[in-house]
């Protein structure tokens, strides 16, 4: 059942191709078909729910970002998950599609939020769990986990205290083997060492 | 900050309001509902406009407990990430930890034993009971019927004292690891559960006759914020506020996890998607958990407690770690590196009292995961409210707020 709708969908949509998966059927979507391709898997092909949109942030490989959506379809209870790479590493942009499932509207305004991929033709894309002047987007690789230091949302409170947003200490922070190297090196340690006793914090 | 005072004259006032400009309209008012109000459950914010009593525009503002969890999984094993979904719907952390490890075993194509697969359906059960009591009492609360409250607390303590008996913990459980639980039941744990459901039943429908033909409670919850079946699917609502829609969808029934196929129960749903319904549907839920949670201790199979061949992914006994040399170097190796799963990616949800719980995973190999979304059902949820708010008295939105059982530590992860 699984190739058959991806069968199905690559005779219409000629563009798409098969993604590899260890569950749901999944398909591989440029961002110049997505929204045609959305609109036909809601109205013709039956996924009603969108449940998820995920944003996925590959790092050296090309192209950089991925919108990830996970589709429902309530008669035959099978998910479909959606691939949209972005074309443009340096400015990530996908098609929206909250014309389509309205519940897409916060969906991507997070992922918004995390990885700065947006959205065109979003009613109102903005921030939503970190606060509207927040400089950076907390999910791309390039962040680290204690966080960079930044200006706090309140500027009255930040002009009269001085303070700021600092990062985490990590120090006995999560503890991890690294999964390559010798065996010698790989004594658990934090993953994130952006900011311990031996490295001070890097300054953005 | 004090701003320079103007004078305006009465004369002015009337003029600019009748030529409708914005400040200066008497009836028109800009209200700031939390992070701190008590019918807001958690730290969400609401931005109302609101014309004399009647909300026109609800903005709600998220994050205010944002923790970054993706951000921490990806820095962590897979073992390591259990306690923080404790965090994520922390009115009910077994129904995650479950939801975790099963969508973690998926990855790992790693099937539990039955005696697992019942004690994980049975916590599951459990927390949905828990979840439904707190949310049914701060619900009854909120709308000024205190002493189901009392009741409810009362019920939930006495599962608490259960979670506890078998955790170790009341609220952070922790319960589960990818492969298994933490421990098996304790001894005479089931007959204690099976008690409590005797005299809980009882009590249910007390708190039945207190609140379903209460005059007062249907005035203020019939009617009131209904949501079309559309909109509901529309805005990916899932759970009881779905089914209150009248949306028969329930994953345990549509996509059957942990073995849900071996036992009977009804999916309630509602006719009109109002306050009511969804107070209505969440009641009958408890009465079918109750029920699933009988057959569970009827039909509890004997066996091993987590999946023995899987080496590679559940940690050995301790005491066997302590004595055999094998078996220390597989602790080792699951403790620092996390178990070990192969490259892929995998989306599974699972029905918790919320509604879908759903975890992305994306795997490279190894015991780290390279991305993991966790799909939250009180974040969409929340969504419809600038949608069904509108039009709403702004003592409905209370009403709506209660009927909608939302958790902020989920929806801001």
């Amino acid at each position: 059942m699984s190739e058959e709708i991806v069968s199905r969908l690559q005779e219409r949509f000629t563009e798409i191709t098969p993604r590899e998966s260890l569950d749901w059927p999944a398909v591989n979507c440029p961002a110049r078909q997505w929204a045609d391709l959305a609109a036909a898997l809601r109205e013709e092909y039956g996924y009603r729910f969108l449940m998820d949109v995920s944003g996925v942030d590959w790092k050296e490989e090309a192209p950089r970002f991925m919108v990830v959506y996970h589709l429902f379809s309530t008669r035959k209870h099978a998910y479909l998950r959606v691939a949209v790479a972005c074309p443009e590493d340096k400015e990530p942009e996908v098609p929206s599609v909250v014309k389509v499932w309205p519940t897409a509207d916060w969906h991507e305004r997070e992922t918004y939020d995390m990885f700065g991929i947006r959205f065109r033709g979003h009613p109102e894309l903005k921030r939503i769990l970190m606060w509207e002047d927040y400089p950076f987007h907390p999910l791309r690789k390039e962040f680290p986990l204690a966080g960079w230091e930044t200006e706090l949302p309140d500027r009255e409170v930040a002009e009269q205290t001085g303070a700021k947003v600092i990062g985490a200490p990590m120090m006995g922070g999560p503890f991890v083997a690294p999964d390559e190297g010798p065996m010698s090196e790989r004594e658990p340690r934090a993953r994130d060492e952006t900011w311990t006793e031996k490295n001070p914090k890097p300054k953005k | 900050m004090a701003k320079e005072a103007t004078e305006v004259s009465y004369g002015d006032v009337l003029s600019r309001v009748s030529r409708g400009e914005g400040e200066l309209q008497p009836d028109r008012m800009a209200l700031s509902m939390g992070p701190s109000h008590p019918s807001t459950h958690g730290v969400l914010r609401l931005m109302l406009d609101l014309d004399g009593e009647t909300v026109t525009r609800c903005e709600p503002v998220v994050g205010y407990l944002h923790r970054g969890d993706e951000k921490i999984a990806e820095n962590m094993t897979y073992n390591q990430f259990v306690p923080y979904t404790d965090r994520l719907d922390y009115l009910a952390p077994l129904a995650n930890n479950v939801a975790y490890a099963l969508a973690v075993e998926k990855l790992a194509a790693l099937e539990v034993p039955p005696r697992c697969q019942a004690i994980r359906v049975l916590v599951s059960e459990m927390s949905r009971v828990s979840s439904h009591l707190m949310g049914l009492g701060a619900y009854a609360l909120d709308i000024g019927a205190m002493t189901v409250f009392l009741y409810t607390f009362t019920e939930r303590e006495k599962l608490y004292t259960l979670f506890e008996e078998l955790t170790g913990a009341r609220f952070t459980t922790s319960y589960t690891r990818i492969g298994g639980v933490a421990r098996d039941l304790p001894g005479g744990w089931l007959g204690k559960v099976d008690k409590f459901c005797d005299q809980f039943l009882p009590v249910l429908d007390d708190c039945n006759d207190l609140l379903t033909r209460n005059r007062i409670f249907l005035d203020r919850t019939e009617g009131v914020a209904e949501i079309s079946k559309e909109d509901a699917i529309g805005y990916g609502l899932t759970g009881p506020n779905l089914r209150a829609s009248g949306v028969p969808s329930d994953l345990r029934k549509d996509c059957p996890y942990s073995g849900y196929e071996h036992y009977e129960f009804d999916v309630p749903i509602g006719a009109r998607g109002d306050c009511y319904d969804r107070y209505l549907v969440r009641f009958e839920e408890m009465r079918q958990s109750i029920r699933i949670i009988r057959q569970v201790i009827q039909s509890m199979p004997d066996g091993p407690w987590y999946a023995e061949e899987a080496k590679k992914i559940f940690a050995p006994p301790k005491d066997k770690v302590m004595t055999s040399m094998e078996e220390l170097i597989q602790n080792f190796m699951i403790v620092t590196q996390g178990p070990q799963m192969p490259a892929g990616e995998v989306y599974f949800e699972a029905e918790n009292p919320k509604g879908a719980l759903g975890f992305y995973i994306v795997s490279k190999g190894g015991g780290v995961p390279y991305r993991l979304k966790i799909r939250s059902p009180s974040f969409c949820n929340l969504s419809i409210l600038p949608k069904v708010a509108r039009g709403c008295m702004i003592g409905d939105v209370v009403s709506l707020l209660g009927s909608f059982d939302f958790v902020m530590g989920e929806c801001d992860s």
